[in-house]
């Protein structure tokens, strides 16, 4: 899973043009400094792209309901209250600054050696967008299908044997019984 | 200890020496029980609070480990309503995880649970095989290799988690088959496995068991109510590198919560000691003295390509 060069460029110009709009004196971003929509797209291989439409989610959710404590705003969740309350918007907001696209490799394992960690369990950014996206929509009867936010590409037709890739003679909906198992 | 856990340091000489295990207690024994696991051992904590039954580690498994075509899509929850004499889906020769649907009453909605081997620190399966098969390699991965492997479905009987079993395609070369944590194409060179690395809400975390274990404590800690405060696995079955937390006792989502906190194998020698194995295993018994008389040129011969194969 490589990170979609677009997605940074476009993540880059995000945070740039955040940064260009934020008042210097370090008070929370508005809500119409944010763009309209934005791509996701870093981790599209077996889903396509997600087209998230950022404005809309400014009318029911608050920015920290997504981006914790980076947008100046007081973060909601307990846990993070406790050092985050009363502080400053952070150089950055977008997913991919704070969240890894590969969080399992070495590199950053290693990252959890150090003793002075405080965040020893921050999600990936697959991890991140599903838990929080999805969370809330189970919440708030928001979309939760797969497919309601992101279509299957051709390699996630391959990758789950379905679509084009189904296995053969399967009907969909009825049972598929499989060869009784011998376990004994 | 940096020598890797082998079956032959509990049981020597195969046959004779699974028959006169109970005779063996002190000394090995006892290094058994000084034995906690690879420091450096790899783990995964699966948190059912995040599961949301998608199937894609399924999927990247049959995938990675080249299993045979499903019956059905990966994108297919019917599954989910199947049963087998009772029994909700498990672990086969051609699935080497499977994910269960579970109604608790407690919440409103279901939950899943992926199960697959846990790979313990001190694995059953391994000190039961008499065939030394099975080898628990520092990364934490219990990986088996089925040259040697007669097919006798000891380890089956052994696996507290009822995880091994077997592939009857070929009667003559009967194969063990598991989830091996993806040792041969990711864990040994210090990649994720597939499934963790596919699981869209990372309900799989991966890194070392120690760290894997702070992290599942913390979680608990952090959003008391959430969880019930437990890892299973953290000291079932001596302690396995696949442990699990859940919102909910864990019998409810099909975890046995009577296995022994102890490692399995000192059960295990004394329940192989005890039962007279010829009446279970007769034909593999037979197939087993000649397998164990030509076993040293097959080890020596495997040994090369040592557990390439999965
Ligand atoms: S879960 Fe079963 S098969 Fe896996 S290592 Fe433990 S005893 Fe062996
Ligand atoms: S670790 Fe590898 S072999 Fe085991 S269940 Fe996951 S993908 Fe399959
Ligand atoms: S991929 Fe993750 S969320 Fe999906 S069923 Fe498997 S463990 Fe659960």
């Amino acid at each position: 899973m490589q990170p979609g060069k677009k997605m940074k460029q476009a993540a880059w110009a995000l945070g740039l043009g955040l940064a260009l709009l934020a008042p210097a004196t370090g008070q929370a971003m508005s809500a119409e400094d944010a763009p309209e929509s934005v791509e996701i797209d870093t981790l599209a291989e077996l889903y396509g792209p997600v087209s998230f439409d950022h404005a809309m989610h400014t009318d029911v959710a608050q920015c920290s309901d997504c981006h914790h404590h980076t947008t100046g705003t007081d973060p909601t969740d307990p846990p993070c209250v406790k050092c985050h309350y009363g502080r400053e918007e952070g150089e950055t907001v977008s997913c991919t600054d704070c969240h890894a696209a590969e969080p399992f490799i070495q590199e950053n394992l290693k990252k959890l050696e150090n003793p002075e960690i405080f965040h020893i369990d921050k999600p990936g950014l697959k991890g991140a967008y599903h838990i929080n996206c999805l969370g809330c929509h189970q919440e708030v009867g928001g979309p939760t299908g797969c497919q309601d936010c992101h279509q299957m590409t051709e390699a996630g037709e391959k990758r789950f044997d379905t679509g084009k890739f189904a296995p053969a003679g399967y009907r969909p909906g009825a049972e598929q019984h499989e060869p009784e198992k011998k376990h004994e | 200890m940096t020598e890797q856990l082998s079956r032959r340091r509990f049981i020597k000489g195969g046959l004779a020496g699974t028959v006169a295990v109970s005779v063996l207690k002190d000394k090995e024994t006892q290094a058994a029980h000084d034995f906690e696991g690879y420091p450096d051992a790899m783990g995964v904590v699966v948190d059912l609070t995040r599961c949301v039954g998608c199937r894609s580690c399924e999927a990247a498994c049959n995938k990675e480990q080249g299993l045979p075509e499903p019956a059905e899509p990966f994108d297919d929850f019917s599954v989910f309503d199947y049963m087998f004499h009772g029994q909700k889906r498990r672990t086969d020769e051609a699935h080497y995880t499977v994910v269960n649907r579970y109604e608790v009453p407690q919440l409103d909605h279901p939950l899943f649970r992926k199960m697959q081997c846990n790979h313990c620190n001190e694995p059953a399966c391994l000190t039961s095989c008499f065939v030394n098969a099975y080898t628990k390699t520092p990364q934490g991965a219990v990986i088996y290799n089925s040259k040697v492997c007669v097919g006798c479905r000891t380890c089956m009987i052994a696996c507290p988690f009822y995880v091994p079993t077997f592939k009857y395609s070929s009667a003559f070369s009967p194969r063990i088959m598991k989830c091996i944590f993806c040792y041969d194409t990711r864990l040994k060179d210090g990649k994720p496995p597939a499934c963790v690395e596919a699981c869209p809400q990372e309900a799989l975390t991966f890194g070392k068991r120690i760290d894997m274990l702070e992290v599942a404590h913390q979680r608990i800690r952090m959003e008391p109510g959430k969880y019930i405060d437990h890892v299973y696995g953290e000291h079932e079955a001596g302690g396995t590198s696949w442990m699990y937390i859940s919102p909910v006792p864990f019998d409810e989502v099909g975890l046995d919560t009577s296995v022994t906190r102890e490692p399995i194998l000192n059960y295990v020698k004394g329940f192989l000691a005890i039962v007279p194995m010829v009446l279970t295993i007769w034909p593999a018994l037979f197939a087993g003295f000649h397998l164990l008389a030509t076993r040293k040129d097959r080890i020596k011969e495997s040994q090369t390509d040592e557990n390439q194969e999965g």
